[in-house]
């Protein structure tokens, strides 16, 4: 069987294995041996835990032989990005200042997948603390898309896109501050969530701005997606943002069509510089939708041109505090022989952050700072605030919205990366869902001419995960995009 | 120029609480180094704060005690600095939005002569949750210098109450201390421990021309940990400020330690160099909500406070005024009063016991009062073996020195010891025959007018009954067989 087990949805691989025509173990030895020859080329992967997942798959196979306490995830090999902290195995968030780091605990998200019997096995690579939109931003390697690889992945989850879209795990967990899931999801050909705020634990993520980061699932169909959405899901103790309501089958939302559905249609999203192929594909699949029965309808979002430079205050105010801990007092990274504890902090940091980081961190203490807090930190949530009325309004009209996941495709090494505006403004239909703490998905929906992908993005009220699993499952029947795999 | 010193208390105080403010660890002193430590306390990667509801209570109860208006939605706010014991770089604080805003108590200000002279109200600004920080250890001895770091009180519960700067002396602000102090308490949300730092002070001193309404320039004096040194320090303060001014200088805005061996405050920085702490809300927390329930249930089970009780004393037992204050200025004490009081049925002559017999024996009312061997069952004990008679007030005095240490009860050590007092007519007026025989010569003197032999003869029956003659059996028979 080998190699063909890394192609399947984790329905048709849960069903292989509930009916014991392969085990858990086999499945695992498939995608690590896939891992072994091709993430070479890919270099998704900063870590895999071999030995841990095999006991993990072990136990997989018990509960599948007893027939007890199996789920849908049951046997499936998760990858992990590695802003998630695992126990006993290295930690990153592929930050140098890290480098040294393990988990001492596990993040509540892992402890929800090994609940769900799902096998952790690999940490997955990241714009460094999630910062960035091509993963270019990683102290410790590039990941190449699967799809061309003089091309990035997107970011910050650049990392857990590329391993799905390249078969090495059937689905992933990523995170997504300003677009992080959805962006790379979309320049992969994979599918990307990103779910209400509060909607999944973030104890256990490596924080980078915490009232924005969520984390969601990557998988090759929306059904897989909302799988793994619903065992993430729900309430935890030790995250006071997280939102106590209950979880309901996602997945089960696949199937619904969108007869019926209003989809409202953002102007400020169909902007002029926008690549002709992408907005030709969401154009297409725009009708496919109207095609099934859903209405269209024209939305307006009149504070989006505020977005980017809102988010960017917001992100990096609280990311520069996030980012205090790491002093090199503790986790690791220290600089060598300091004259007194200010060098030790200045060079210690000065060694341990790569220049995005250290970017983001400066801005971000500027705009806190006394005599600029007003200026900047407080206008930015009184915009947060009209961001999310916006959407508030035109949900009274329309019961999702549909758009570009990016004003292009997946842009080639080191396009961007001079230029820290250019690369920020790729985020601009993405960011202000995280503003409003809304969900979304990007779902595959075509290709340019140059075999790039192309996604579509979804988005919905606060906690109608629903409305994006229904939308994108009626548009994933219709097509087969998301069947296509790239040759590596 | 006359100047005139204006002071506010920054005062914090550790909660009682079992867990610290954010995760569950112990938050109780004393232990090995880092003991009581978890991912969440030491700021690993990934972990999230989660709010201690005892604090919450704890930081209310004490809100109400003070006459504090309790805020239905307060907020955390990060306030960011490095240093090496913040696991962090933030600490989680209230800023805007404290907890508790408003509120005032009234300190009994000492005179010269130890009594209260009179009272002083100081309003408090507000009262706000924080974290506290964890403890550098400086290792100099070594042959490389280094630096240990113990997190066990990173992250255990503060409240900082704020004075407004309405003290104005040394003195003023020591009694305002020591009543805040025993308030909490009687709340039972802080043991007060100052030299443990349970309980810290900082000091914001500045002076001004009397009669004047502005404010001078100011210093902070920070973590003065004793009410002795309090007063030090902010005398010493007042000093040097009225030396600079009086001399044309000016007051540079700075933070200052005192130094306990000299007894002088010095510059710790300068406003120059002071942080920028780049508050914003605490995006791990959502704003912290308390409902007007909530806020009446506890009001509902505040206890009594040192004021009200010592109210209580002077109507209910007719105590006077300065009785009433040192009986009811601590928990432990007042309650041991009113046992007392209650079991022998007389208040006056228990508050008599105590503060004289009593509170000579102990130093330290709080930790030494609960494990003394004299209880008040056995105090209230000794006290009716009085009223009966049975033994004489000197007596009680060595019988209670006895219970003091042995723990025996009383009516055992007067029966042991045979002190039971002689009340008997005919074995006394043998005993003041003899005594009458053999004095003659004072006989005569108190004959011939002389009154104050009386006392001469008291004295010598005593003696001859070892003490234990009834004195007012004693003074009756007396009088009769001399004429
Ligand atoms: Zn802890």
């Amino acid at each position: 069987m080998g190699a063909d087990l890394c192609h399947l949805s984790i329905g048709e691989l849960g069903a292989l294995l509930r009916e014991k025509k392969v085990s858990a173990s086999e499945v695992l030895e498939a995608h690590l041996k896939r891992v072994e020859t091709l993430d070479p080329k890919v270099g998704a992967f900063l870590h895999v835990n071999a030995e841990q997942a095999m006991a993990q798959a072990r136990h997989a196979q018990e509960l599948l032989d007893g027939g007890r306490g199996v789920t849908a995830l049951t046997g499936i090999p998760v990858g992990i990005k590695d802003v998630i902290v695992m126990d006993g195995t290295p930690s990153t968030a592929a930050s140098r200042i890290l480098s040294a780091f393990k988990g001492t605990y596990d993040a509540t998200v892992v402890r929800k997948l090994h609940a769900a019997g799902a096998v952790c096995f690999g940490k997955l690579n990241m714009d460094e603390f999630a910062m960035g939109s091509s993963t270019e931003n990683s102290s410790v390697k590039k990941t190449l898309n699967p799809w061309d690889l003089d091309c990035v992945p997107g970011g910050s989850s650049g990392g857990s896109a590329a391993a799905v879209a390249a078969g090495f795990c059937p689905v992933s967990i990523g995170s997504d501050t300003g677009g992080s899931i959805r962006q790379p999801a979309a320049f992969c050909g994979v599918v990307g969530l990103k779910p209400t705020y509060g909607r999944v634990s973030r104890f256990g993520v490596i924080a980078f701005a915490s009232s924005l980061d969520q984390l969601g699932p990557f998988a090759r169909t929306v059904a897989d997606a909302a799988h793994l959405l619903e065992f993430m899901s729900g309430f935890d103790d030790l995250d006071s943002t997280s939102v106590d309501r209950p979880v309901p089958n996602y997945a089960a939302a696949a199937d619904r069509g969108v007869k019926g559905l209003r989809l409202g249609v953002p102007k400020e999203y169909f902007i002029d510089g926008m690549d002709a192929e992408v907005e030709a594909a969401v154009r297409g699949a725009l009708a496919e939708l109207e095609k099934q029965g859903a209405k269209l309808v024209e939305v307006s979002l009149p504070h989006t041109k505020y977005a980017v430079a809102t988010y960017y205050i917001v992100a990096t105010a609280e990311a520069s505090s996030n980012l205090a801990r790491y002093d090199g007092v503790r986790f690791g990274h220290r600089a060598k022989d300091p004259k007194d504890i200010f060098d030790l902090y200045v060079r210690s940091r000065g060694e341990g952050f790569g220049p995005e980081v250290k970017r983001r961190i400066m801005l971000g203490t500027f705009c806190l700072s006394s005599g600029y807090y007003d200026a900047y930190y407080r206008k930015a949530q009184q915009l947060r605030w009209l961001i999310r009325q916006d959407f508030l309004e035109a949900f009274k009209t329309c019961d999702a919205i549909v758009s570009p996941v990016t004003p292009t495709a997946a842009f080639r090494f080191g396009e961007k990366a001079a230029d820290p505006i250019q690369m920020y403004l790729s985020d601009i239909f993405t960011i202000s869902c995280n503003l409003a703490g809304l969900p979304g998905v990007s779902v595959p929906c075509g290709f340019t001419s140059k075999s790039l992908p192309v996604g579509l993005q979804v988005l919905a009220r606060h906690f109608a995960e629903e409305t994006l699993v229904q939308v994108g499952g009626a548009y994933e029947r219709a097509t087969d995009w998301h069947k296509r795999r790239p040759a590596l | 120029m006359e100047y005139e010193a204006v002071i506010g208390l920054e005062v914090h105080a550790q909660m009682l609480t079992k867990t610290k403010l954010f995760c569950s660890c112990s938050a109780s002193f004393g232990d090995d180094p880092n003991a009581n430590t978890c991912p969440i306390c030491l700021g690993f990667p990934g972990v999230l704060p989660k709010l201690n509801r005892q604090a919450v209570e704890y930081a209310i109860r004490t809100g109400l005690a003070l006459g504090c208006r309790i805020n239905g939605k307060s907020v955390f706010s990060r306030k960011n600095y490095f240093y090496p014991d913040l696991p962090k770089g933030y600490q989680i604080s209230q800023y805007d939005l404290p907890l508790c805003s408003g509120g005032n108590l009234k300190a009994r200000v000492l005179g010269d002569d130890g009594r209260v002279a009179y009272e002083k109200e100081v309003r408090i600004t507000r009262i706000h949750m924080e974290e506290d920080a964890g403890k550098s250890l400086h290792e100099a001895s070594r042959d490389i210098r280094s630096s240990l770091i113990d997190l066990n009180r990173a992250c255990t519960p503060l409240m900082e109450i704020v004075s407004e700067p309405d003290i104005r002396s040394a003195r003023e602000a020591s009694a305002y201390l020591k009543e805040l102090r025993q308030v909490l308490l009687y709340l039972g949300v802080c043991d007060g421990n100052m030299e443990e730092g349970s309980l810290r002070c900082d000091a914001n001193v500045s002076l001004r021309p009397k009669g004047s309404e502005k404010l001078g320039t100011r210093t902070e004096t920070k973590n003065v940990n004793s009410f002795r040194f309090l007063e030090r320090a902010i005398e010493y303060e007042i000093r040097r400020q009225e030396m600079i001014l009086s001399t044309g200088g000016t007051i540079v805005q700075e933070t200052r330690l005192f130094d306990a061996n000299t007894g002088e405050t010095r510059s710790m920085r300068s406003k120059e160099e002071a942080h920028d702490y780049r508050y914003f809300p605490e995006p791990d927390l959502l704003p912290l909500v308390v409902s007007e329930a909530q806020i009446s249930d506890i009001s509902a089970r505040l206890p009594e406070l040192p004021e009200a009780k010592r109210q209580r004393f002077i109507s209910d037992y007719s105590l006077s005024d300065y009785d009433a204050g040192i009986l009811s200025s601590d928990k432990v004490l007042a309650s041991f009063f009113e046992k007392t009081a209650k079991l022998c049925g007389d208040a006056k002559v228990a508050a008599n016991w105590i503060q004289t017999e009593v509170l000579c024996e102990v130093k330290d009312v709080e930790t030494e009062l609960p494990k003394a061997k004299v209880t008040p069952e056995t105090l209230a004990a000794l006290i009716t073996l009085i009223q009966k008679g049975t033994i004489s007030g000197k007596i009680a005095k060595d019988v209670f020195g006895d219970m003091w240490t042995s723990g025996k009860e009383p009516e055992e050590i007067v029966k042991s010891k045979g002190l039971v007092q002689v009340s008997d007519e005919g074995e006394l007026a043998k005993v003041i025959d003899n005594v009458i025989a053999a004095n003659a010569k004072q006989v005569e003197q108190y004959k011939g007018g002389k009154q104050s032999v009386f006392g001469f003869f008291v004295g010598a029956v005593m003696k001859a009954t070892q003490g234990k003659a009834n004195p007012a059996v004693v003074n009756r028979l007396l009088k009769e067989k001399l004429g």
